[in-house]
């Protein structure tokens, strides 16, 4: 482990930085960034030593240079420097997979088949009939995975130790499912709709990944069956040929490859629904997936409030008298951002930041505020979303076993010499 | 989609390798620590890249890695034979634990 003895030294220096709330202990850290994927340097708590040894910049086919998590199955988070524009390219959007069996499919191969207990009739399309039969429409909204920024926490949980990531922002096109879904006819019954793509597990014995929506959410005039990205058909790695995009709600829902849909009158019961991308109940003011509520934990429904500054690197150096520019994105789950204020005195005050062009209420916003700078010394730049409904970022971690719903306030480390 | 039918773990292991496409011959620089207990650990490559042991070190203990194997044979259905979980522990305790745990 090459970085381990920097790393723990680091990562002593922020916990004492954190805990003292001065800002005398800051000087030694200039030397943070360089390593690939470093959330320290971005002003987080580190990922775990391991994770920031193995990973490295690998491009995988059709795709530009993302940080290798794992190989197999494929999980590649996307670095900063594309989070500098309010839509994320397709070539660096970050690829998720649980199971290492992805196929490749051929667009005329594919079809989608539509069924289940609480449809009048079963159904199939091919895509050019998706594309012919249905109204298009568009949407701009955030993929989040649910565990971005798992390697944040602490104490660490395990999981794919993301960094800041996994995430992208792009313009999605494709039918509606509700559309798809009244071909089909559902049923008064109905409860929840489950979704199944075209990826398997090597073992028999392996749960497929399969996910499912409440009716309501399925119905929602903004989930979609979406066949391109920012203009250009699905990348293989997200999702090629069509996808499920469920705006507002993480990415475990967005299932890829899609390839088949059931209305159902029960709960589905799959390890992936019933086990795994769970929360503690009564943590988070998230919505319930009221069919999925088991005594002690629910499914993880909708994102949370968040921003990224992706201007700064902790332990930079600002010449005084020049500005610290802070830029980034914020983002929540489809109330839309009322405001991103920024802090450099640990909290004590707040500006507001100038808000960028509002691509919809489920897309990344950007922000900026330009900070004068008058005097040397160490600076703690810190920034805060808060969404129209008035949720904000949390102060402290809200721990939970699966590293789920990370928005903990960044705070970027800086020195005016 | 449920397609894979896999009768032994020989065969699973050049499936698994099959279906990973493009990052395979990188895959393979993925080494894990030469220590007792390592070609046990191999079996893990049936189903995913060793990387995902050394992105979870070192901060699990003897319970964690333990809770981690159970679920890759319970929940997953990993072909481990009961023999072989507590080597395949141990290694991982020793070789990628919290340091505190060794």
């Amino acid at each position: 482990m090459k970085n381990s003895v920097v790393s723990e030294s680091r990562r002593r220096l922020l916990a004492g930085m954190a805990g003292a709330g001065t800002l005398a202990a800051v000087a030694p850290l200039r030397a943070m960034a360089g390593e690939v994927g470093s959330t320290g340097a971005l002003g987080f708590a580190e990922i775990p030593d391991g994770a920031l040894a193995e990973q490295l910049l690998y491009a995988l086919p059709g795709k530009v240079p993302l940080i290798k998590k794992t190989y197999r199955p494929p999980n590649f988070e996307t670095p900063i420097e594309y989070f500098r524009t309010p839509i994320t390219p397709n070539n660096a959007f970050f690829v998720r997979y649980h199971l290492a069996g992805i196929p490749e499919i051929k667009a005329a191969d594919w079809k989608l088949a539509v069924g289940g207990d609480s449809v009048g009739q079963e159904l199939a399309f091919t895509l050019d009939q998706l594309k012919k039969d249905f109204e298009a429409v568009e949407v701009t909204a955030v993929c989040q995975c649910s565990g971005n920024r798992r390697g944040l926490f602490e104490p660490h949980v395990p999981g794919v130790e993301w960094g800041v990531g996994a995430m992208g922002n792009a313009v999605w096109r494709g039918v509606r499912l509700k559309d798809i879904l009244a071909k089909a006819g559902v049923k008064g019954d109905a409860l929840e709709v489950v979704f199944d793509g075209a990826d398997h597990a090597v073992m028999d014995k392996t749960p497929d990944f399969v996910k499912s929506l409440p009716v309501e959410v399925a119905l929602d005039e903004n989930t979609l069956v979406a066949f391109e990205m920012n203009g250009q058909p699905l990348p293989h790695w997200n999702g090629f040929p069509a996808r499920l995009v469920v705006p507002g709600w993480t990415g475990t829902y967005w299932i890829k490859q899609l390839v088949s849909i059931r209305v159902i009158s029960k709960p589905e019961g799959n390890f992936w629904m019933s086990t795994a991308y769970r929360v503690p109940r009564g943590k988070f003011k998230t919505p319930s997936f009221k069919s999925q509520v088991a005594t002690a934990n629910e499914p993880i429904t909708t994102m949370v409030v968040n921003s990224l500054i992706t201007s700064l690197q902790s332990g930079a150096q600002i010449a005084r008298g020049k500005p610290i520019e802070v830029k980034g994105i914020a983002w929540d789950s489809g109330a839309g951002l009322a405001s991103v204020e920024v802090s450099t005195d640990l909290g004590t005050s707040w500006q507001r930041a100038k808000l960028g062009r509002d691509l919809g209420r489920f897309s990344f916003r950007e922000f900026a505020l330009s900070i004068p700078t008058r005097e040397r010394g160490s600076v703690v730049v810190m920034a805060r979303a808060t969404s129209r409904t008035g949720e904000t970022q949390v102060e402290q971690l809200i721990h939970n076993p699966a590293g789920y719903h990370h928005n903990v306030i960044q705070r970027l480390y800086l020195e005016v010499v | 989609m449920k397609t894979a039918r896999i009768p032994s773990l020989a065969t699973a292991g050049v499936l698994a390798w099959a279906l990973a496409g493009a990052a395979t011959a990188q895959e393979s620089k993925v080494v894990l620590k030469d220590a007792p207990g390592r070609d046990k650990a191999m079996q893990c490559v049936a189903c995913h890249s060793v990387d995902y042991i050394q992105m979870n070190s070192a901060f699990l203990d003897k319970a964690g890695w333990t809770a981690s194997a159970n679920k890759m044979i319970n929940a997953f259905g990993a072909p481990i034979a009961k023999e072989d979980v507590e080597p395949i522990v141990n290694y991982l305790v020793q070789n990628y634990g919290k340091p505190a745990a060794k």
